[in-house]
């Protein structure tokens, strides 16, 4: 592995830094998604530099845990947080969306090294999860597998069908984390399309539930571990985040969901994330 | 018996339906290689997929009657190495499942394996609902999939192994009903290929799946009318197999398409596109004509519908009295 642990201290920093980047990304890629990418900067800061098992100088490593996106359009921070981790150089992220570029609208696994799948069209990751397990169970092989999934996609059939079957395969290294942000395109998910009882759901299907602050690293950090202890039963972490996080205007406004920021905005937001950023530091001092 | 070991179909032919040599070309496929794996949306024996579940159990997956599930886990099994072949009729998989199918196995590139059963109106009784007619135009499209139909259940077993080692996502059709045995162990088979089971010099009849032993029969009563048709099997709709395909044209000089499936978007369309482009010659499609089909029994259906040869052979008198005007 080539990331050495970091405290909890400099992870939040580096959380601020990927918001950071986010907005740039997206303020000159002119179109994407700003709420959902920004809400889940500590998790994929947790995953990337704490949780797993990864080398990014080598993403095809047969032992590297596998990280999969099922809802796609959060893929700036993935993009994001792999650049700072070392996957590739950050000023590749300026090319996202753009003709030609390894850093497609949507992921595209066979465009960038270091993606485990291809993902957009929403409740897939899931099911993708479930068929990479019962390949390693049949192998007697143990990876971790991490699925980042939005919550407006578990109005997706999909979703549920692979639901059952990791419960009745008994998938214990799946490790599920549900980016319950409350938010969808067209408003809140419970008036769009109910979710809740969310955590009764998954319990009801097998899985072994936890709920954490998904914007707390130290929260997301130990919730995996706990997940990695459960035996028998796949594990489904619902990680209630803010929308929009870090940038005032954005946070919980579902009208982010789908939109990038233009220039003015931008800047505002990179002055709110960089005092936001000040304070992280001041702290640690 | 012709040279590519093509059986007369004035014999009295065996028959077998043709997912039966599906279900023996997975065996052997599984035989032959350990990562190949299987799984099922609660068709397990209908599909023939029971021959591989109790040889291996430890590789067989019941996915339940989920078929969206059905093809994004094995998605995932390929992520990992796996060959799966997974199974269901085909107006479920890949009637249901089509998107899963673009983004998580042609896009994203996993060689996984579909086996859709029980196609066509032939399926009978069930009715529409399960008379799968669009999987050819469906998975056709599909940018990186490659689409098979047997003729017959030796030609299925066959088709199925090679299929287990094609690098790419792969479609294969199969049919209910006892279809007679054409080819032999003899005849050939490559993905990819079509073969010419009869020559001729009048007209091209090119078929596919079930509708090949309709279209060599239809041959045999056209030379009572002086009509010598070349029929050309063409087992893979894609990649087809355009310099056979134009070989036989330039040869005769008119055409006809026989599926049991919509004309629409399946093998008429994949033959009248490569006439367009190459050699124009007049062309008749025979299949389903933009409708859906109805509970009966396979034989009136077929008639019903037009998809025998009694209807090929009146299609080849029609298009050859223009061709000669």
């Amino acid at each position: 592995m080539a990331n050495s642990k970091r405290s909890v201290h400099e992870l939040k920093d580096l959380a601020n830094d990927i918001r950071e980047d986010i907005i740039r990304m997206l303020e000159h890629a002119g179109s994407g998604h700003s709420a959902g990418p920004l809400g889940l900067a500590d998790i994929f800061t947790a995953l990337y530099f704490d949780i797993l098992k990864h080398d990014p100088k080598r993403p095809d490593w047969p032992e590297r845990d596998i990280l999969l996106l099922s809802n796609g359009h959060c893929v700036p921070v993935r993009y994001a947080t792999m650049a700072r981790a070392g996957y590739f150089d950050r000023s590749e992220l300026m090319t996202l969306r753009q003709f030609g570029s390894r850093l497609q609208g949507h992921p595209e696994r066979l465009r960038l090294p270091g993606l485990e799948n291809t993902s957009g069209p929403l409740g897939c990751g899931l099911s993708q999860a479930c068929g990479m397990s019962l390949a390693m169970k049949m192998d007697d092989q143990h990876r971790w597998i991490y699925v980042v999934m939005g919550d407006g996609e578990q109005d997706e059939g999909n979703v549920w069908e692979a639901a059952m079957l990791a419960g009745k395969y008994k998938l214990s290294n799946i490790i599920a984390i549900t980016d319950r942000n409350n938010i969808q395109i067209d408003g809140p998910t419970e008036t769009v399309m109910p979710l809740e009882d969310l955590k009764a759901k998954w319990q009801a299907f097998g899985w072994h539930v936890l709920e954490i602050d998904g914007n707390d690293i130290e929260a997301v950090i130990e919730a995996c571990t706990m997940g990695r202890a459960v035996t028998e039963q796949p594990v489904m972490i619902i990680a209630y985040t803010v929308p929009g996080k870090g940038v005032d205007f954005m946070e919980y406004d579902f009208h982010w969901h789908g939109k990038p920021p233009d220039h003015e905005q931008a800047v505002k937001a990179l002055h709110e994330l960089r005092t936001l950023g000040g304070k992280i530091r001041s702290e640690h001092e | 018996m012709s040279e590519l070991g093509v059986l007369s179909v004035t014999d009295n032919l065996e028959k077998e339906p043709i997912r039966k040599g599906f279900g023996k070309g997975l065996l052997a496929a599984g035989q032959a290689n350990t990562a190949v794996v299987a799984a099922c949306a609660d068709l397990t024996e209908s599909t023939q997929m029971n021959l591989f579940k109790e040889a291996f159990p430890e590789r067989f997956v019941e996915i339940g009657v989920a078929e969206q599930n059905l093809v994004t886990v094995a998605s995932g099994l390929a992520a990992m190495g796996k060959i799966p072949f997974v199974s269901s009729y085909a107006a479920f998989s890949p009637g249901r499942n089509w998107e899963q199918i673009r983004t998580t196995i042609c896009l994203n590139d996993r060689p996984v394996k579909l086996v859709g059963s029980h196609a066509g109106v032939s399926v009978g009784p069930d009715g529409a609902t399960h008379q799968m007619l669009e999987d050819l135009g469906l998975m056709r499209v599909l940018p990186n999939m490659v689409v098979i139909a047997p003729c017959d259940s030796v030609e299925a077993a066959k088709a199925t192994q090679a299929m287990a080692v094609h690098p790419q996502p792969n479609y294969i059709r199969l049919a209910r009903e006892a279809t007679p045995i054409i080819t032999s162990a003899n005849t050939p088979f490559r993905i990819g290929a079509a073969y010419v089971y009869r020559e001729g010099s009048d007209i091209s009849l090119f078929a596919t799946g079930t509708m090949t032993y309709q279209a060599l029969k239809a041959a045999e009563k056209l030379k009572d009318d002086g009509i010598y048709a070349e029929v050309v099997h063409v087992p893979t709709i894609k990649p087809l197999d355009v310099a056979t395909i134009v070989q036989s044209l330039k040869k005769t000089g008119a055409a006809i398409t026989v599926e049991e499936g919509q004309i629409n978007g399946g093998l008429g369309s994949a033959i009248a596109e490569t006439i367009a482009e190459n050699h124009p010659v007049p062309l008749i499609r025979i299949g389903m004509a933009d409708r859906f089909g109805e509970s009966g029994q396979p034989e009136e259906l077929l008639d019903h519908f037009g998809l025998n040869a009694k209807h090929i052979r009146l299609a080849a008198q029609h298009i050859l009295k223009g061709k000669t005007r």
